[in-house]
């Protein structure tokens, strides 16, 4: 029995391979996420590791506001000068140095831009001198107050060289310096981690970087002769009275791996999500193939039933076949994800400005989850025609018997209550009812509504394919293909049901961020009454940020009417961390924002009072008159008094600080600009003006009203290109589907072939047909998803309503697109089985058993 | 010797009153009406009539691949009526064998893995001396490593009927085995099959509208309209046309 199974799975490798061939891609997206995690996250330990080599113990002030990795660079407190002394002083403690280290300090390059950094931090540091570490390449360190060294990684971005005089922007705008050297380390390393580095002499780095004299980001100590890191960790500890945090390097050096890998999990997760995709459309399609399967070998199984085998042999001998062909495309699919998780990790790597990528690793995680996974679909989708195979009875082995067309009526039923389970899931997640597991509920929706949907083709499959077919009727060839698809309405079913998916999930995205895009859109027209927008694209976590001096000289200018100027920064308001803006003039929250008071006034502001949005006020129960301790990232905790409560629906801010505040924030300059004109004043005319304000702040740009909210919504353009293509990959496993049930269907009709060939149907005929059959398929198929993502994103968009995307964009043009494509795909997946069908040989056809 | 005579006696495979009636209305078909009759062990029986008469639908319901409407089929000592399909998958594969007018090999086994394959299924292993014996009798000892695609129509027979032999069922059923090979290969499966009974006292049971391949069984039954209507013992190929012929007579048929 087993040799019989495995022979027969021998004969149909050639079938098997194309359902194999989807667990293969889906197991590799598995595999790939987790050999990528490993792998980046080991080299970041490496990194880390490497930049604390020459710390043994770190002394640093405990944060004000705690920030995750996503929220963006979090703001440590410095340290008073006094406290090197105080650690010089502790027993065991030697080579204590008093460190400057932020971020933010963006160099300009010889071509006049911000040279950018996404991912590694771009620091601005004091000169201490070569170590371990560091090693000098050219020149010497800084010792005047303009003089500057960059690292190697920063000078060949920058493209400067020593002796250049070179711009660089901080807390404070733009400043100029001589470079007076280039740095590398250890190893012959351009940089750590891909962190590019700015280093000053002490004052200048307290004063650029910490925003006062006499204070370090952070002290440092190696263990002297005698004592462990451990020990002097704890001896530095007492001795400081435990008002700092005080960690060895290698804490230090964990930590900070931690956050980063904090961000790969996330990462690691979208790499999932694209793996569960490709898997559902590879579900599809192995169901299919077994199912076809089946369907031929009815006679064989009926002589085994004949012969003696058991109704369990017989699904033995399916689940066999399944388990052989999900073992080798499991291992395929590793090998393959090996190789993606390299290559993304190469990329990532260059990406993120040559991080030394530790070796290529095989976590058990990847193996574990490559089988498992390959062999739970396979299986699993192999079970259906097993049971179905079980059901053969052995009389069929004497008779020529035509499989009844079995009745829809249960698989209709079947669909119809999955389809309303799914439709209860969503809306139960989308109306917010499901709790903490609205992501898994809406998850859970969608999948189900896709299966009750792919059960309810094959009845919904009759009219639409003879409707579509009806296209192609007019010729012979055309009326047989029409025919042919409508033939068996399970499988011409289940291959459209595959492409649905993926087509469904690409409309669903688009409807959604589309509608988003055009909500936010009209929004900023309706709400924003300013013809100029200073602003610009970050250059990394931090947003890009202007001299504040700009906001007056531009206010000088003829046909100014108002200018202000947007800081933004993450606080804890009464104990809640909160986005809080500061504008340089409130009186642009009426003029510029539209904002309507709904409660005291909202055109003025003393240095102690706030301003709350209705929603604020609601959900923390303030009024006008209550007080409110706020911590922003430097300074020391503040109490402000609610002097006015606007509407929320005219500006989103949650809380309006008054601009002296802005000197604590993290970024303490200006992150947006506003510029409103006199009536009749041509925006043309003050545009440059502007403009040659904005010279030393190469971040920003100034754009009118219409670019800059284009600038705004690009980003949803790009996500929809990103989103779209890793989906596409669903598509190409829905096409293998295509090309695989057309073989198998050509296969099976060899005979019938044949005889048409016989009776002078004519190559180009035979072709013909099998073309309409498969664009009939993936038409419907197309025309299926573009109507369930359409439903689904509808859907989405109107649970956001509140969140603010009121408008819905059904993208037309994209839902046109997918059907042009679909009747290309389906010329595209016939062309083999046609030329194999035209191929037949009619004597051997016709005499075919 | 009087045990064995005895044994002899005793019916391999019986049908009692059996009916089977397919459809409903309109479309109703009464493919059997009635038929009683008894195969005796170590026989071979041909059973034997026109196209239509029911010969297939009697030998369906006599292996327990079809169910009867009414009446009851023995097989040895089992009653097969009312067989749930452990029932019926187990009587399949100890008691019964079957031999195929299309041969139904599977095309991806070689001629001795077709043979031992219902051995396989039910998990045992051949006997080697009864093997070898098959294997001789057959006379495709050169052959065993052939697939079916490499074999003539007469060689494939064979290897269907060593496979229905070599398990040693109580009865082997085949339904027009010959119906698909030409004269001298379908004499040459014939006589290996009577050779099974006459040496091995195998039993078999043959379907069959060919009066000379229905002369090389011990006995003929005639089935016509679903009613068996005749029979003979020790038939010869002159013999059953005679009596074909008198049944192909509206008149005979009222009888
Ligand atoms: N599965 C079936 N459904 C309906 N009628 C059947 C079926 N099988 C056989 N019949 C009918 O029963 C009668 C006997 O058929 P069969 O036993 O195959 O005849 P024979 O083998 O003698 O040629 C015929 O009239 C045939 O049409
Ligand atoms: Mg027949």
């Amino acid at each position: 029995m087993l040799r019989a199974t495995l022979k027969s799975l021998l004969a149909r490798k050639l079938r098997l391979l194309l359902s194999g061939l989807a667990v293969v891609l889906g197991v590799m997206f598995v595999s790939g996420a987790f050999v990528l995690t490993d792998t980046l996250g080991r080299s970041f330990d490496a990194v880390f590791a490497d930049a604390y080599a020459d710390v043994d113990v770190n002394v640093a002030a405990k944060p004000k506001v705690e920030l995750s990795e996503a929220e963006g660079e979090q703001v440590a407190a410095p340290v008073p000068a006094s406290l090197v002394d105080r650690v010089k002083a502790v027993p065991g403690a030697a080579d204590v140095r008093g460190v400057v280290a932020a971020d933010g300090a963006r160099l300009i390059g010889s071509n006049g831009k911000v040279v950018t950094s996404f991912g590694p931090p771009q620091l601005g540091e004091n000169w201490l001198g070569e170590g371990d570490l560091v090693k000098l390449r050219e020149g010497r360190g800084p010792q005047a107050d303009d003089e500057i060294v960059v690292n190697a990684a920063l000078a060949k971005a920058a493209n400067v060289k020593v002796g250049d005089r070179v711009g660089v922007l901080t807390l404070s705008p733009k400043k100029e310096f001589t470079l007076v050297g280039v740095f590398g380390y250890s190893g012959g390393r351009d940089s750590v981690g891909g962190a590019n580095e700015v280093a000053f002499t002490t004052p200048v780095a307290q004063q650029l970087m910490l925003g006062k004299p006499d204070v370090f980001s952070n002290v440092t100590a190696r263990a002297g002769d005698g004592t462990t890191p451990e020990a002097l960790r704890d001896e530095v500890s007492r001795a400081l009275g435990g008002a700092y945090d005080v960690k060895t390097g290698e804490q230090l050096a964990d930590s900070a791996s931690a956050g980063l890998k904090e961000g790969l999990s996330f990462f690691n997760k979208i790499l999932l999500g694209f793996a569960a995709v490709a898997l559902l459309v590879g579900t599809f399609l192995i169901l299919n193939t077994f199912s076809i399967i089946v369907a031929q070998r009815t006679r064989e199984l009926a002589l085994m039933r004949a012969i003696g085998a058991s109704g369990r042999q017989v699904i033995g001998s399916v689940v066999l076949e399944a388990v052989a062909v999900g073992l080798i495309a499991s291992a395929v699919g590793l090998a393959a994800g090996i190789g993606v998780g390299a290559l993304l990790a190469y990329l990532f790597g260059k990406l993120a400005g040559g991080l030394a990528l530790a070796g290529l690793g095989v976590p058990a995680a990847a193996v574990i989850g490559a089988f498992g996974v390959g062999m739970v679909i396979t299986v699993v989708a192999a079970l259906l025609p097993a049971l179905r195979a079980a059901r053969i009875p052995p009389i069929a082995a004497m008779q020529d018997v035509a499989t009844p067309d079995r009745p829809l009526t249960k698989v209709t039923v079947g669909g119809a209550v999955v389809t309303t389970i799914g439709a209860v899931l969503l809306f139960l997640g989308l109306s917010g009812n499901a709790g903490d597991n609205t992501l898994a509920t809406i998850l859970g929706g969608v999948l189900f509504a896709f299966i009750g949907v792919a059960l309810l083709t094959p009845v919904i499959s009759r009219p639409v394919v003879s409707l579509l077919g009806a296209i192609f009727a007019w010729s012979v060839p055309g009326k047989l293909g029409r025919l042919n698809s409508g033939r068996n309405p399970r499988r011409t079913a289940i291959t459209a049901a595959a492409l649905m998916v993926g087509i469904a999930l690409v409309t669903g995205v688009t409807v959604i961020l589309d509608s988003a895009k055009s909500s936010i859109s009209s929004l900023a027209e309706d709400t924003i009454k300013a013809e100029l927008v200073i602003s610009g694209a970050s250059s990394g976590p931090r947003p890009a940020s202007f001299d504040a001096a700009v906001l007056e000289k531009t206010a000088a200018i003829p046909g100014v009417r108002l200018v202000d100027g947007e800081y933004g920064d993450m606080a804890t308001v009464g104990g809640k961390r909160t986005w809080v803006a500061a504008s340089s003039d409130v009186a642009a929250l009426q003029q510029i924002f539209g904002a309507k008071a709904t409660a005291g006034d909202i055109g003025r502001l003393a240095p102690d009072q706030m301003l709350l949005s209705s929603d604020t006020a609601k959900s923390r129960n303030l009024s006008v008159g209550s007080t409110v301790p706020v911590q922003l990232s430097r300074g020391d905790a503040r109490t402000y008094t609610v002097s006015g409560i606007y509407e929320s629906s005219q500006l989103t801010n949650p809380v309006v600080l008054p601009p002296q505040a802005a000197a604590d924030f993290a970024i303490p300059q200006p992150i947006q600009g506003f510029v409103q004109l006199d009536p009749g004043t041509s925006v043309a005319a003050v545009q440059p003006q502007v403009e040659r304000l904005l010279a030393d702040s190469p971040e920003v740009s100034v754009a009118d009203r219409a670019a800059f909210i284009e600038q705004q919504t690009s980003q949803t353009d790009t996500l929809i290109t990103m989103i779209q293509i890793l989906l596409a990959l669903a598509i190409v496993i829905a096409v293998l589907g295509i090309i695989n049930t057309l073989a198998l269907s050509v296969l099976e009709r060899t005979r019938e072939l044949g005889l048409l060939r016989a009776i002078g149907l004519r190559r180009a005929q035979t072709m013909r047909m099998i073309t309409v059959e498969a664009v009939v398929i993936s038409i419907f198929g197309a025309l299926l998803g573009v109507v369930v993502g359409t439903g689904l994103g509808a859907a989405v968009v109107r649970a956001l309503k509140d969140e603010g995307i009121t408008d819905l964009v059904l993208p037309w043009g994209q839902m046109v697109t997918f059907l042009v494509l679909a009747a290309i795909i389906g010329v595209v997946a016939a062309v083999l089985p046609a030329i194999r069908a035209a191929r037949i040989n009619v004597l051997g056809a016709i005499a075919h058993d | 010797m009087t045990a064995t005579v005895g044994r002899q006696a005793q019916a391999a495979a019986r049908a009692n009153d059996v009916w089977k009636v397919y459809g409903s209305g309109e479309a109703q078909v009464i493919a059997l009406r009635g038929v009683s009759a008894e195969f005796e062990r170590g026989r071979f029986t041909a059973i034997m009539g026109p196209s239509g008469s029911g010969k297939s639908t009697l030998m369906h319901c006599l292996a327990g691949l079809d169910s009867v409407t009414r009446g009851t089929v023995t097989i040895g000592e089992t009653t097969v009526t009312g067989l749930n399909d452990s029932g019926l998958t187990k009587l399949r594969r100890d008691k019964v064998g079957f031999i195929f007018q299309q041969f139904n090999l599977l095309p991806t086994l070689t001629a001795h893995e077709n043979i031992v394959l219902p051995l396989s299924i039910a998990g045992r292993k051949p006997d080697p001396a009864w093997y070898d014996t098959v294997i001789d009798t057959v006379g495709l000892r050169d052959r065993l490593g052939h697939r079916p695609a490499q074999l003539s129509g007469g060689q494939q027979q064979r290897v269907a009927c060593a496979r229905a032999l070599v398990a040693r069922p109580e009865v082997i059923f085949a339904d027009e085995p010959t119906g698909n090979l030409d004269s001298r290969s379908g004499a040459e499966v014939l006589t290996f099959l009577r050779d099974s009974v006459r040496e091995h006292g195998q039993t078999i049971v043959m379907v069959t509208h060919d009066p000379t391949a229905a002369a090389y069984a011990d006995r003929v039954v005639f089935l016509a309209d679903g009613q068996i209507v005749s029979e003979l013992i020790e038939p010869t190929a002159e013999t059953v046309l005679d009596t074909m012929k008198k049944l192909d007579t509206p008149v005979e048929v009222g009888n």
